[in-house]
Order: C-alpha cells, then structure tokens, then sequence
C-alpha cells in the first residue's frame, strides 16, 4: 500500500526585495526549506523538531500550499497536491486539516465557538442541512470536551487550552485523514499542554489519524510521535523511529540538541554533560556550502564544506558524512 | 469527556454569548460626551423629518406682511408663526432651516455611505489579494488624490449643471479614496492572522473570507471613520454651497443659508445667520462626539 503522504525533495524558496531595491533588481532568495523527503502512513504521527526558523512551520504551510513549494507531495499515491489546480486542491483541503499555534489569534473574535466549528462543514459540506451540520458541531463539541451550552460564546470568553480544543474541533469535524499541528501547545500552560497532546492522541486514535506535529520541545514530541524528523536551516538532518533517535542519535545536531533538554532531577541536571553549540545559526539567505550543519558542528571535517550529505533511504536516516554516536572530546 | 459530566443537567440551555460588539455598545452607553452627541443627533434629525409638522408655513411661501421691511417686522417671533424669523424675501426660514437641513444631512449621509460601500470593498479587495493588483489599484487611488477635487467638483457642476445628483456625483467620488486606504492597510493587517490563515488553508474562497473574516473585522473602524466623514461631507457640502455653486433655489441646504444670512448680516437681520448656523454646529458636534465615542468604544488598544 502506498504511503499517504509521500514527500520528495521539497523546496520552499522566497524571493527578499529590500526596501529601495529597484524594480527589476533580481531579489535576494530565501531556501526556507531545503530538499527535504519523507514518508507518512496512515495513522502515523511524525514530529518534526528544530531551532526557530529552521524552516519547520514552512515546510507545513509548502504541504497545504498556503506558500509556494516546488518538488513533489503526493497523496495516498493518487495525486502530486503541488502539480494540481486550486479548484482540484479544494477537495482535498478537506482531508488535510492544521491546528495553530496561538490558540486564541486562530480564531475569528467576531465569531462564536458554533460558527467557527461550522465553517469547514459550510466550505466543504454544503450539501448537509443546517440541522445536520448542528449536530455534528454538537457532537464534535462533545468530542473536545466542549460544553455543549457553550456555543454561542466568543473566543475571547475562553481560556487558552479551551480555543485550542476549538482549533482542534474545527480541524477535525470534516473527519480529515492528516492533521498538521503547528506547535499546537506551545502557548499553553505546562499543565494544560499535556491535557490538549492527550486529548490529540485520543482523537487519533479514534479517528486513524495521521499527524505532523511540529513542535520545539522534545519532550512533548517524544511523547506524541512515532518518527521524528530533525530539520536545520531548511534540511533535514535526522529521521528516525522515536524510541532509536532519543536512544541513539546518529547526527551530531540532534545529539546536541537532546542533550540541551533539562531533565527535572537537579541531581542529574548538574552532572549531565552537554554539547555545546557555538555560534548563531547562519543566515538562510548565505547556508554554508556542503553540509549547513557544518560552522557549528563539533565534528566538522574539510571534507563537510565539499559534499551536500545525503540522507539515505530507511528508517533511520542521517544526514551526515560522519555519522555516528557522541565522542567524549565532544562533551563539555 | 469527564469535563461534561458534572453539570449535565444545565447543558442543555446554550448560554448567551458576549460578543465584541455588546462590549462596544456598553462602552459606547457610557460615555457621557458620546451620548450627549446622540442626543443632538436625535433631536437634529427629528428636527428634519418632523419639524414641519409644526411649522406654519410653507418654505416657499412669501410673507407679504413683512416683505420690504424684514429687518423690522421679520424677527423671530411667536405670533407671525416664524419662529426663527423670515429671510430675505419674506419665506419662513423655519421651514427654510427644515428644509436646509434635511439636504445637508442627505448630503451627508449619501457621502458617507458610497465612501463606505465603494472604499470598503475597493480597499478590502486591494489589500487582500495584494502584490500587482494591490500596486495597480493603490497607485490609482495616489493619482486621483494628488487631482485637486475642488476644483474638477466646481468643473462638474459648471459643466453638467447645478444639480443635487451631480452633487451626490461629486461627493461621493472624492470621499471614497481615503477611505479605502484605511481599509486597505487595516486589511493587509488582518490578512497576516492566523484566522484568516485558518480560513485559507481550509479552502474557504476569497471572496467569503473578505465577506465573513475580513470585513466584519473591519467594521469597527468603518463605522468611526464614517461618522467622522459624515460632517466633512456636509461640510464639503456648504463650501459649494457658500460659494453658489451648490443646491439651487427652491431647494436649500444649511450651507446655503448661511451664505444668504452672511450676506444680509449689515441689514441687522443676525437671526438669518444664526439659526442656520445654530443648526449647523449642532450637527457637526453631534456627529463628532459619536464618531469620538465610536472610536473609544471600539478601538482595539483600549480592551
């Protein structure tokens, strides 16, 4: 069976005019994202992990098209979703649906929590009558934790964790097959965040969902994913079944990245080694030749400004000409 | 979910939601200057759609009574029937104040409506779907504003003649532009919110998500800017015509009684002056405290 959602060699490039640049300067361009594949089955939850600005909210928005993407996206192996025509792509905005991160700024604040629940069944269901579509809000309401006497409030009349579990209804009550979460809990509270990632896996699995989670925090993306995808500066660095990337990272960015995650025991905290990462993160308008990854990897090699790495095929793939498990002179 | 489960028993009954625009309207209620300047608009307006029905006159009517010795005999007073006096001729500028009043607020509120409705769909439209068209369309409107409208307005009416279309023609022409601009900027700032991201990536059409996400989102600042824009139009109005260029005889506006009652102000007849000009004031106070307590009511920076 093929995969439902196929990825192959992803870019998302944007074209920067400055402020008094002529118009017919050739504008500077961004690769926000970079090459990137992979593969999503039903039912899958991959989470996609990365420093701010590295191109993860991007890719998301270059799947759905809501930015202009090159390579290839097919669909359940039927369709290449960037080579068909908007009016094709409607039909299938239905079957991919997004969460925001800001729960409250994703919500229409003229609107009340019925409408807004109703708004994908009146885009995509039109030929469902009012008092079915009611029921379905009702119901999907119910499925959220809503109270159903809640329906005509307005968003600003709920907490956080409750618009996002409004975000959530309106994702879902047009029954989609994948659902992107773009750092659906980031806003929230510690206490709230893991209440609305239980109630995502509930509904998952309920539903057969599959989910690209994008997320900075590793912790709450070690618990919801299956896979997890490392991205940096646009490319993909790392992608690998969760329990084999926590356990043994092969990439020297992802190693240093779950090293960087405090672990609460203070004990443990203040022995941990870390690895240090020095620098900034370069400028996506100039990445470093060869391996992005390269001005500040601790393992940097001659060889890493000359080659592009390539990731490889399989479940763990690395992209890195020297691959393989922390070296102790890398500690701090 | 086990959120349900405690209070089941009241679930049934959906609770009244408190939406954006009760918030404004309790704002609105309480500010004492807004509802001062409500109040002279109510009373304004009855005046123009009511204030015949008091008077004894008619606005075309000439007092042979007086005629020839308004100054002495053309006074306001109770017992002739002109209240507010006669002017020149000898009419009822009572009904002639009626009548003065009732064009200047149409003016008014015709101007305001078509800046409304044309800046409002120009803007919005220019803004959302942005890039070339937003360039193409602003650029337009840069043009037109750099014409000086007062003066291809006077053109118009010379050319096509005096009359009230042309100056609803005129008005409304001139008033949509900046309004347009204002949508255009607060559109461009909506566009960028996750909502109408949401909207998007649903795969709701544009024109809706103008309809249903842009627009009523704008509409906050629509209404501040059109009360504010309607005493400008009345304004506009009376420059026109004071300058004779305006309303035609028999029909009048407030304007223009203010340029009849400026000019007869050495024969001592001040009333022709003052009632239009009372008249006048208050409708422009009215309409800017409102446009004021609009603004405070509805600003988003205040919540």
């Amino acid at each position: 069976m093929s995969p439902l959602l196929s990825v192959r060699d992803l870019h998302v490039t944007f074209g920067i005019t400055r402020a008094g640049d002529m118009p017919w300067t050739k504008p500077r361009l961004l690769h926000a994202v970079n090459g990137v594949s992979f593969d999503l089955e039903p039912g899958e939850t991959l989470g996609i992990v990365g420093e701010s600005g590295c191109g993860k909210s991007t890719l998301a928005r270059g799947l759905i098209r809501m930015v202009p993407a090159t390579g290839q996206v097919m669909w359940r192996g039927e369709k290449d979703l960037l080579a068909i025509s908007a009016a094709e792509m409607k039909r299938y905005r239905s079957e991919i649906q997004m969460v925001f991160q800001d729960p409250l700024a994703s919500l229409n604040p003229r609107m009340t929590l019925g409408q807004i629940i109703a708004e994908p069944l009146k885009t995509h269901r039109p030929d469902l009558s009012a008092k079915d579509r009611a029921a379905r809000v009702a119901a999907m309401m119910e499925r959220v934790g809503l109270l159903p006497q809640m329906i005509n409030r307005y968003p600003h009349e709920f907490s956080g964790g409750q618009c996002q579990r409004i975000g959530i209804a309106r994702a879902l009550v047009v029954e989609p097959k994948l659902l992107i979460c773009d750092e659906p809990v980031s806003a929230l509270d510690v206490s709230i965040q893991a209440q609305v990632v239980d109630l995502l896996m509930e509904l998952q699995s309920e539903m057969g969902l599959a989910m690209i989670f994008i997320a900075h925090d590793l912790s709450v993306v070690k618990h919801i994913s299956d896979n997890v995808m490392v991205l940096y500066l646009g490319r993909m660095m790392e992608r690998a079944p969760k329990r084999e990337l926590y356990a043994a990272p092969q990439h020297p960015y992802t190693q240093a990245l779950l090293s960087a995650v405090p672990i609460a025991d203070p004990e443990v905290e203040r022995t941990k080694k870390i690895i240090p990462l020095t620098g900034d993160l370069p400028s996506p308008m100039a990445p470093p030749s060869g391996c992005v990854f390269r001005t500040r990897c601790p393992r940097a090699q001659a060889q890493c400004g000359q080659t592009v790495p390539e990731a490889g095929y399989g479940d763990h793939r690395t992209a890195c000409l020297y691959p393989g498990a922390i070296r102790a002179e890398e500690l701090a | 979910m086990s959120l349900i489960s405690d209070d089941t028993a009241a679930a049934a009954v959906p609770q009244k939601g408190r939406s954006p625009w009760a918030d404004a309207r309790r704002r609105f209620f309480r500010n004492k200057a807004a509802m001062l300047g409500l109040a002279i608009l109510v009373f304004v307006t009855a005046f123009a759609l009511f204030g015949n029905v008091l008077a004894q006159w008619s606005n075309e009517e000439l007092d042979f009574m007086v005629m020839g010795q308004v100054a002495e005999l053309g006074g306001p007073t109770l017992s002739n029937g002109h209240y507010f006096g006669t002017d020149d001729l000898g009419r009822d500028l009572y009904a002639r104040t009626v009548q003065g009043t009732q064009i200047s607020l149409a003016v008014g509120i015709i101007g305001a409506l078509i800046a409304v409705i044309v800046g409002t769909t120009y803007g919005a439209t220019a803004g959302y779907v942005g890039g070339r068209v937003d360039t193409l369309m602003m650029r337009f409107v840069d043009i037109f504003m750099a014409v000086p409208y007062m003066f291809i307005l006077i053109l118009l009416l010379v050319m096509y003649g005096r009359s009230i279309g042309m100056l609803f023609v005129g008005v409304g022409m001139i008033s949509w532009m900046d309004m347009s601009r204002i949508v255009r900027g607060q559109t461009l700032s909506l566009k960028g919110r996750e909502f109408v991201e949401a909207a998007r990536a649903t795969g709701v059409p544009a024109p809706v998500i103008i309809a249903r996400h842009i627009i009523p989102n704008l509409l906050g600042v629509i209404a501040v800017y059109a009360t504010l824009l309607v005493p400008l139009m009345i304004l506009t109005e009376s420059f026109i015509s004071f300058l004779g260029l305006g309303v035609q005889e028999p029909l009048t506006s407030l304007g223009a009684l203010i340029s009849e009652g400026a000019d007869t102000l050495n024969y001592g007849t001040t009333w022709q002056l003052a009632f239009p000009l009372l008249f006048f004031i208050l409708t422009l106070f009215g309409f800017f405290f409102v446009g004021d307590g609009l603004r405070d009511a509805l600003d988003p920076k205040d919540r």
